[in-house]
């Protein structure tokens, strides 16, 4: 197998932070490899500056043994370089052909029938179903995802590079995504993916790249490797890696949402219908595609969401009932009913990044003063509290939190929540974009909550996560529920059917 | 030409490019804005010489000009105080990301309210002013609602929204000026009468008694922003509306009371104006004091002690653009261009305080 792109001791700072540091890496023709490591590693900084979008402070890169500059991604089209983004880069209003082409050499005008000629030839090589006249903003994201693969490959990539392509699609799709790969290697190309997951890594590479904190710290073939050793890699020691899950006690209905149907401005139906119980005591997990509702369910539990039709009923410690259904926020809060929120989107809605921590925690505790003034005493204390219960790496509590990472973020916007004592605790994505430490942090945290009868909902996308901490899944498809299942005994590849295919299905647990 | 991205040579390096630099210093901070500020009295230098006269004894002039003699300092102060105060309505505001470039409106309004009763109203002496002062400040805040209003009810866009609200207060003052409100006395000259002395504001010092409001309202607004729930709400509406409503903050109702205040302390500098120092309404009554405090606000990157300093340095500038108009026969927008380059200079240095610029290294 020849060596076609080879990256020399390249370095890449961004102020203080070192993204890359002195990383050498190989990639062969006709071998697929997995570039691995926690978010923050340097991955896709990586990637960026071999396909263009960055440039190194130092270190070389060969393509074909010749040393190249790559200043452009057009630079990086000429050598053959593709990337597909974790984040589509596509324009809605424009087909998948007219996509396709653009930015390409060439006169104003598409020639319709050559380029679809052309991009039909593209995925019957390789397995691919596409409409080449669709509309981006009618596709599904697989779809869009399929776009950006032919993007690439249109324009005569020889060496692909795949940030994160997992993320977004369920395993079924994950399955043909990864025969399509498999074509291309076939075809003597060289494939590079970057991903976190260890399972994908198994399945799908020949040779693993391992990074950590910036640096490539091993590079082995894949039949070597085993998942507790690829972990250890991109850690830096030996972790275990299951979640404890105990049997939920004392569950009782907590909040009993019936036939809740929420709109967007346009008049869609976000969610249609959707009906279940969150008792005490349970972590109940929400699985859906991307965009299925998760968002708009939490956000109608905890009175951002305005409400078409439907009830949200929340039920006493003393069994009262208390409509929630149409309440906003300060009034949920108003009625002594705690329900706890950490939001997706962490610094654009859980928290404010530019303000300290202190003022972050206000968010919360602001209102409870008297008088027109705020009361900073009561929240640095809290602040103080949870950065040593936490261990939240800060240089203080008077800087501002988008200076820290992640994981740290995180802490602070979960422990506030958990600091408000809450009796329901809804969290969306909780562990997008952290590292393994800072996850199972996360997961114990939630373990925790659950054991002290907290009614939790978690909307999660790796659909193992859900299957090892939650007890009941609901499956959105759609806006709908599509089947309310048991952790303990629903296969992942059910679960995927279920977010595909609406049906009835409910486990009695 | 080699092949494209195929390195020959040195020459593939890009020559110069783009690196987010480490945080700087406070004091790092305070010396690159100091260098911009210089960099535009370069360039505003370079004008001078490229007009044929010598920048340095024109930058002498305008500093005697406006802080020499006494008379020059009382001018320089008394120009201040209107943008000073401007600039303190506007940057509550701005701190809330509600870009209120309506207080030319709030202004005049202000000066309308204050002018009517100081003409018409017959309150007795020793009550006039308190009544002007509060008429101000109801006239500009309800002036400043409108457009929170449209905002909060149908998210109207509040930049064209207070834009257009000061041409509609500027005709109507055009409108009293040249029908109801022209004095008779004055034949053929269309203008308002001039105010009695009991509708004028006392001195202290020299300069009427507003620099001591000025100065009151910058301690009132830095409070407020610092150390109430209010001024916390603003900063966090300010700094992001999903988190607003996720911390239960009612987001309109906190549009709609900052921007009654932001345009009360607009109206404010109206009641100042007339009462203080022109003694009478005009179509004339701002002379720009609504967009110049604009500067001043994000000069002083909304802070309220800060924007003490620039209302001043603004103003050296202005009255000392007077003093050399005719001595070197200079017009005096020359300040007004010398104010441009700081602004663009100050704003520009921004981008060198996240970024630093990397130069091709010598080839070995």
């Amino acid at each position: 197998m020849t060596e076609v792109v080879r990256i020399e001791n390249i370095t890449k700072t961004f102020g203080t932070v070192t993204a890359n540091r002195d990383v050498c890496l190989d990639v062969r023709r006709g071998e697929i490899l997995a570039l691995l490591g926690e978010n923050g590693s340097g991955k896709t900084t990586l990637m960026n500056m071999l396909s263009g979008i960055y440039f190194p402070d130092s270190g070389k890169i060969y393509i074909n043994g010749e040393e190249v500059v790559i200043r452009s991604p057009r630079d990086a089209f000429a050598l053959g370089i593709g990337m597909v983004h974790q984040h589509f880069k596509l324009v809605d209003v424009l087909t998948a052909a007219e996509n396709i082409v653009l930015g390409m050499p060439g006169g104003l005008l598409v020639n319709r029938d050559e380029t679809a000629k052309k991009i039909l030839e593209i995925s019957d090589k390789y397995g691919f179903i596409i409409d080449p006249w669709k509309k981006i903003y009618n596709m599904s994201v697989s779809e869009k995802q399929t776009v950006e693969i032919i993007k690439v490959l249109y324009r005569g990539a020889e060496i692909l590079i795949l940030d994160e392509p997992t993320a977004v699609l369920t395993p079924q799709e994950i399955d043909k995504l990864f025969d399509v790969l498999r074509k291309m290697k076939d075809d003597n190309k060289a494939v590079i993916i970057i991903t976190h997951k260890l399972g994908e890594v198994m399945v799908l590479s020949d040779r693993v790249s391992i990074m950590r904190k910036g640096e490539c710290v091993d590079t082995v073939p894949t039949p070597d490797a085993t998942v507790q050793s690829l972990a250890e890699g991109m850690v830096g020691r030996a972790l275990s890696l299951s979640i404890k899950r105990k049997e939920p006690e004392n569950a009782t209905d907590k909040l009993v949402v019936s036939g809740l149907t929420c709109l967007d401005p346009t008049g869609r139906r976000t969610l249609d219908g959707v009906s279940f119980t969150l008792r005490t005591g349970e972590i109940m997990g929400v699985a859906g595609i991307a965009g299925s509702g998760q968002k708009e369910l939490c956000e109608s539990l905890t009175g951002l969401q305005s409400i078409h039709s439907g009830a949200v009923t929340y039920i006493g410690d003393d069994g009262g009932k208390t409509e929630l259904a149409g309440l906003t926020p300060s009034e949920v809060t108003g009625k002594g009913i705690r329900i706890a929120f950490v939001p997706e989107d962490r610094l654009g809605m859980g928290l404010v990044g530019n303000l300290d921590m202190v003022e972050n925690m206000m968010l919360k505790s602001y209102r409870r003063a008297k008088g027109i003034w705020v009361d900073r005493k009561t929240p640095k204390a809290a602040a103080v509290k949870l950065i040593e219960k936490l261990q939240i790496v800060t240089p203080g509590t008077a800087a501002p939190v988008r200076r820290m990472s992640g994981g740290n973020v995180q802490k602070v916007l979960l422990g506030r929540e958990i600091q408000s004592e809450p009796s329901v605790l809804v969290v969306a994505y909780p562990t997008r974009g952290l590292d393994i430490n800072s996850s199972y942090t996360v997961y114990d945290l939630l373990n925790e909550q659950k054991e002290n009868g907290v009614a939790v909902m978690f909307a999660g996308e790796d659909l193992d996560v859900l299957l090892e901490l939650c007890d009941r899944i609901l499956v959105l498809c759609g806006g709908k529920v599509s089947g309310i299942v048991d952790a303990r005994t629903v296969t992942k590849e059910e679960i995927g059917v279920l977010m595909t295919h609406l049906s009835k299905r409910e486990d009695a647990v | 030409m080699s092949k494209p991205g195929v390195k020959t040579s040195h020459a593939g390096t890009p020559f110069v490019w783009i690196v987010k630099r480490d945080s700087v210093s406070r004091k790092q901070a305070y010396l690159v804005r100091a260098a911009a500020i210089l960099g535009a009295l370069m360039l505003g230098a370079a004008l001078f010489l490229a007009m044929g006269h010598n920048p340095i004894m024109i930058y002498r002039d305008m500093l005697t000009g406006s802080l020499g003699r006494t008379l020059a300092r009382t001018e320089t102060v008394r120009i201040a105080i209107p943008l000073l105060v401007t600039a303190l309505g506007i940057g509550l505001a701005f701190k809330m990301r509600f870009w209120n470039i309506g207080a030319e409106g709030q202004i005049i309004m202000g000066a309308t309210a204050a002018s009517y009763f100081a003409l018409f109203s017959g309150v007795p002496g020793p009550y006039l002013l308190f009544v002007m002062f509060f008429a101000a400040i109801a006239a500009g805040g309800l002036w400043g609602l409108i457009p929170a209003v449209f905002k909060s009810k149908w998210n109207t866009n509040e930049t064209l929204f207070t834009l257009m609200l000061n041409y509609i207060a500027l005709e109507f003052v055009r409108y009293l000026q040249f029908g109801p409100w022209r004095d008779p006395r004055l034949r053929g000259f269309p203008s308002i009468a001039m105010f009695d002395q009991a509708a004028r504001l006392p001195r202290v010092f020299g300069v009427h008694i507003g620099w001591i409001f000025a100065l009151i309202l910058v301690a009132i607004v830095y409070i407020y922003m610092k150390k109430t729930r209010h001024g916390y709400e603003i900063t966090v509406v300010g700094e992001s509306i999903p988190t607003a409503r996720y911390a239960g903050i009612n987001v309109g109702r906190v549009f709609l009371r900052t921007m009654f205040l932001s345009g009360a302390i607009c109206g404010l500098t109206g009641f100042l104006i007339v009462s203080g120092a022109n003694f009478t309404l005009s179509e004339m009554v701002t002379g720009g004091v609504g967009f110049t405090a604009i500067t001043v606000a994000w000069l002083s990157r909304l802070n309220p002690a800060v924007m003490i300093i620039f209302s001043l340095f603004i103003a050296m500038l202005q009255r000392g653009a007077n003093a050399v108009q005719t001595t070197f026969r200079i017009p005096s927008s020359a300040a007004d261009i010398l104010i441009g380059f700081i602004l663009f200079f100050i704003l520009g240095c921004e981008f060198f305080l996240n970024y630093k610029l990397v130069f091709r290294k010598k080839v070995k």
